[in-house]
């Protein structure tokens, strides 16, 4: 039988607020256990929440981002359960009434567009941490991070497939850090994703039974659990018997899922509105002056970058993966680089080294106002492109802020083109002299045939010869 | 004894008549010959109380005295207090000093007031009886065999017993009214969200509502003075302008429209409250007070609406008493959900358990629709028929309760009993309107008889001005119980 995957996501971001959503206490991360806690966060006796206006903010600047509604009333519920690392005895999250509904999100997979559409996005409040190590036999609680600001966003189950899932969560991470509403950091649990996956026959309307997979933090691990999941999923159905629904987790190291609690031992949370807080009311003028704030999005500028610089919508799609590389590649531009050069050398030697380095751009140590000015000497054959390759290199190892980087380097290292009709011309005919088979291919019609001789007039240039130049001359002679 | 109010410690204080440090001593001297008799304090602590004595001598002394520098209190064991036993009447917080102060508490130091000590409550406030708490039950000082009401019976007893010349209290359900009218006090619960809760131990947070607990009215105002205000750390606290309590307190009666509603009046009031409560109107109308009578139609669907909201919200509240950052640990168990199971076990009382598992089921799966939603619809009709009776009086005079103080232990093998007791005193609350008790007089049994007075949102100023001039034309107020 052929199977048809469904995946839905659940992505807890963690909102970039210096203080906690519902307390005074700061938000960062790696101090001392329990140093960050204020009243409200270990829950003390008459301790009161009270709404963190930025991180309602934020939930306003995605709610646009995404083009979904951002409701003028929410409200928060109180979310029920017993766990040491949660101090009141119940979280406060919206339940009901959310503070953003709908939207969607664009996602490619191998070139093909796809619309993901999203349920919702709602505020809560982070739990804190439990710490096994160290007790023997017992745990240690860490409240540092309870009352941390999440958006918990919640696609429809409108993936198909691995790719799929991963394609949306880069998606919406890249949406998220865009936008600054997440600092994007996967390893800190800023950025945390609930898969949930089912399998059906394909044809078949009704979706499968789900498993949920809680909380994996890096796309490399979406991408493994889900086949694995589909993977238990398919042949448990296809053995005879039938998936139950249940909340699992991933162990990376042996590729597998395994099943924390059944639909059986699921808790009644017992929701209500939380009677300390009153019903959050979003004005419409708010709204407006957020929208007003809004950062030029990912999507709009791809449109941009094709219209107004001519690149192709691959080259736009890549260079807007991050804003900070966007900036640099128009910086690039606006420092007089051809728009598709430009293009050309940031998705190329620039990313690669970055990647190589483990670096992000912000980090690179050749300014785009110096890869401009190395561009342009290949724009005007000062130097060809191979050897703007190994300039590139020297001024990656020296660092290059200053345009003049790459005109010094060429200058000290005798780097310049030949450009001089003669000096081209006598290596030409000792090339020549060396190769009559090539000769001969060539006036039988093989056109190629001269193309190797390029190289090895390049190479008797000491690479400064333009290889145009080099090809026409050689065209000439044998002619 | 002779009841000393805290205008007229006030007065003493700035005539220097009297030192903060002399009137510590006197009280505490009060405390430690009768609270035995009493219990209605659970801490009391001479070194604390005679510092912070000292220290308002001192800022009298420098020139820094506000009116109530120096004049004693005495806080129900709800509002934390930075250094002080915080328990709420239960072995649950048996072991717990609040390192924070609530910001009541805050307010009264801020006042310069004295903390004479912490006052025994129903454990979590839930009780009418304060029967239910784990210091066990606070005696009536009108007559020992009966109970002092609840929630706040700790404050009401300490008051009217002159073990303190005001308190703090709290009202979820009638826990400032009904014990005020038991001890032959005045107590009012102020509009909802008058009164920061922030540090002030829940029970049900969309009820709960601090106030003042005194002999009279003008001490009620100038009290409220010092606990009122808006305040940031608590969502649901309101940015209403500071008032002056106190600025009515003279205003003439006349022109008044008292409204009675026909439901407090019925079936089930005894004869000898109703005559205390009759004699009373009869007062305000010599004063000048028109009587209208109106009807409040739901008043009895105010026992069931309110016996659903307020456990819902309980469950949820005593959910962080846990036993894992503080209080009650039990000693003995297994595995973490046994620690939980055993330390609740042992830390809660039979009646915090009973509103627990209430409000555990009300919100259950299943039931929430028909239970909590339900509750919720009628709390908003019973708030409407609040606001339809303010279109025809400016206050609405009547019972606190259906009857004077019961004997100890009288109810409590009936919770239901006991809940019906509350009949008069709920709706308020649900609707988050300010009300208040005045002495009226007293029951064929001896024990006092307490009116209530229902007043619009914000109406505060012109009930206690009601009250005073009551209290200028009767001397209920000045009774004291012989002990």
């Amino acid at each position: 039988m052929k199977w048809e995957v469904v995946i839905g996501l659940e992505v807890h971001t963690q909102l970039t607020t210096q203080s906690k959503i519902f307390s005074p206490a700061s938000t960062a991360f790696g101090a001392a256990p329990n140093t960050q806690t204020a009243v409200v966060d270990i829950a003390l006796p008459g301790a009161l929440p009270v709404m963190n206006k930025a991180a309602v903010e934020k939930a306003i600047q995605f709610g646009l981002a995404i083009g979904g509604k951002v409701n003028r009333r929410s409200v928060f519920a109180r979310k029920n359960y017993f766990y040491p690392d949660l101090p009141k005895g119940y979280q406060i999250s919206q339940f009901e009434l959310p503070v953003v509904e709908g939207g969607a999100i664009t996602i490619n997979v191998d070139g093909v567009e796809k619309t993901i559409n999203l349920t919702r996005a709602h505020l809560e409040e982070d739990a804190g941490k439990s710490v096994h190590e160290d007790f023997h036999g017992q745990s240690g609680i860490d409240l540092n991070r309870a009352g941390t600001p999440l958006l918990e966003i919640v696609s429809e189950p409108e993936m198909r497939s691995a790719a799929e899932a991963v394609a949306y969560a880069k998606a919406l991470y890249s949406l998220v850090t865009w936008i600054g509403i997440c600092d994007g950091n996967m390893q800190e649990g800023s950025f945390r994703c609930d898969v949930n996956v089912s399998v059906r026959p394909f044809g078949q309307a009704e979706f499968g039974t789900r498993r949920e997979i809680k909380n994996l933090n890096s796309f490399k691990f979406i991408e493994q659990a889900v086949h694995a999941e589909v993977r238990y999923q398919i042949e448990l159905i296809e053995d005879g018997g039938k998936v139950q629904q249940a909340t699992v987790l991933f162990n990376p190291d042996t590729g597998e899922t395994r099943a924390m609690r059944s639909k059986e031992d699921a808790h009644d949370y017992r929701y209500f509105p939380d009677p300390d807080l009153p019903p959050l009311v979003i004005g419409e003028d708010w709204i407006e002056r957020v929208r007003g704030e809004l950062p030029e999005l990912p999507a709009a500028m791809q449109q941009r970058f094709q219209s107004q610089y001519g690149i192709p919508a691959y080259d736009a799609s890549t260079l807007t993966a991050s804003k900070a590389l966007a900036a640099f590649y128009e910086a690039t531009v606006a420092a007089g680089a051809d728009a598709k050069l430009a293009s050309n050398w940031i998705m190329g030697d620039v990313s690669a080294t970055l990647n190589r380095e483990e670096k992000d751009i912000t980090a690179s140590p050749v300014s785009a106002e110096a890869l401009a000015a190395l561009i342009k000497r290949v724009m005007d054959n000062t130097i060809n492109n191979k050897t703007a390759k190994d300039v590139l290199k020297k001024m990656w190892e020296s660092g290059a802020t200053d345009p003049s980087v790459a005109d010094t380097i060429i200058e000290r290292d005798g780097l310049k083109q030949e450009t001089d009709t003669g000096a081209i011309e006598a290596i030409v005919d000792a090339v020549l002299a060396a190769n009559p088979k090539a000769i001969e291919e060539y006036r039988s019609g093989k056109e190629k045939a001269l193309n190797a001789l390029v190289g090895q007039v390049m190479k008797g240039s000491g690479g400064k010869a333009n290889p145009a130049m080099a090809l026409e001359l050689l065209k000439k002679k044998v002619g | 004894m002779t009841v000393r109010t805290l205008k007229q410690l006030s007065d003493l204080l700035a005539a220097g008549k009297t030192s903060a440090v002399e009137l510590a001593q006197d009280y505490l001297a009060r405390i430690d010959a009768l609270n035995p008799t009493l219990n209605a304090f659970i801490t009391v602590d001479h070194a604390k109380t005679l510092a912070e004595a000292q220290a308002a001598d001192a800022a009298r002394a420098a020139g820094n005295a506000g009116l109530l520098t120096g004049a004693p209190i005495a806080h129900k064991d709800i509002f934390c207090a930075e250094g002080w036993k915080t328990s709420c009447g239960s072995k649950m917080l048996d072991n717990f000093i609040s390192p924070y102060d609530s910001t009541v508490v805050e307010k009264t130091r801020a006042a310069g007031l004295v903390t004479l000590g912490r006052l025994n409550m129903d454990e979590f406030a839930m009780g009418s009886s304060n029967e239910n708490s784990f210091y066990g039950a606070v005696k009536n000082p009108w007559d020992l065999q009966a109970v002092p009401g609840g929630s706040s019976g700790g404050s009401a007893a300490a008051v009217a017993a002159g073990l303190a010349p005001v308190a703090t209290g709290t009202d979820t359900g009638g826990s400032i009214r009904q014990p005020a009218a038991f001890c032959g006090i005045t107590g009012i619960k102020p509009t909802y969200g008058i009164v920061s809760r922030y540090g002030m131990i829940a029970y049900a947070s969309s009820l709960d509502q601090g106030g003042p607990l005194a002999h009279t009215a003008e001490d009620c105002a100038l009290l409220l003075n010092v606990m009122a205000g808006f305040d940031e750390r608590d969502a649901t606290s309101l940015q209403h302008d500071k008032e002056d309590y106190a600025r009515d307190l003279n205003q003439p009666l006349a022109g008044l429209r008292v409204g009675l509603p026909r439901e407090y009046f019925a079936e089930g009031l005894a004869a000898d409250v109703a005559g205390a409560i009759d004699a009373a109107i009869g007062e305000l109308k010599k004063l000048g007070a028109a009587v209208v009578e109106i009807s409040l139609p739901n008043t009895k669907l105010a026992i069931p609406s309110y016996y659903v909201i307020a456990p819902a919200e309980a469950s949820s509240n005593l959910s962080r008493f846990d036993g894992v950052r503080y209080g009650h640990r039990a000693a003995q168990y297994e595995g973490l959900n046994g620690m939980y199971e055993q330390t609740r076990a042992e830390g809660f009382g039979t009646e915090v358990k009973r509103r627990i598992l209430t409000g555990s089921y009300v919100l259950s799966h299943g039931y929430y629709d028909a239970y909590y939603l339900q509750a919720q619809k009628i709390r908003r009709i019973i708030a409407n028929d609040f606001q339809a009776a303010f279109a025809q009086c400016d206050v609405i005079a009547g019972p606190v309760a259906p009857n004077t103080a019961w004997n100890l232990g009288e109810k409590n093998a009936d919770p239901v009993a006991m809940y019906l007791e509350d009949i008069y005193t709920l709706g308020v609350n649900l609707a988050g309107l300010p009300g208040m008790s005045v002495p009226v007089g007293f029951g064929n049994n001896g024990r006092p008889v307490g009116m209530q007075l229902i007043g619009n949102y914000f109406a505060e100023a012109r009930m206690l001005n009601v009250a005073h001039q009551y209290q200028q034309v009767t001397d209920w107020h000045n009774k004291a119980p012989a002990l």
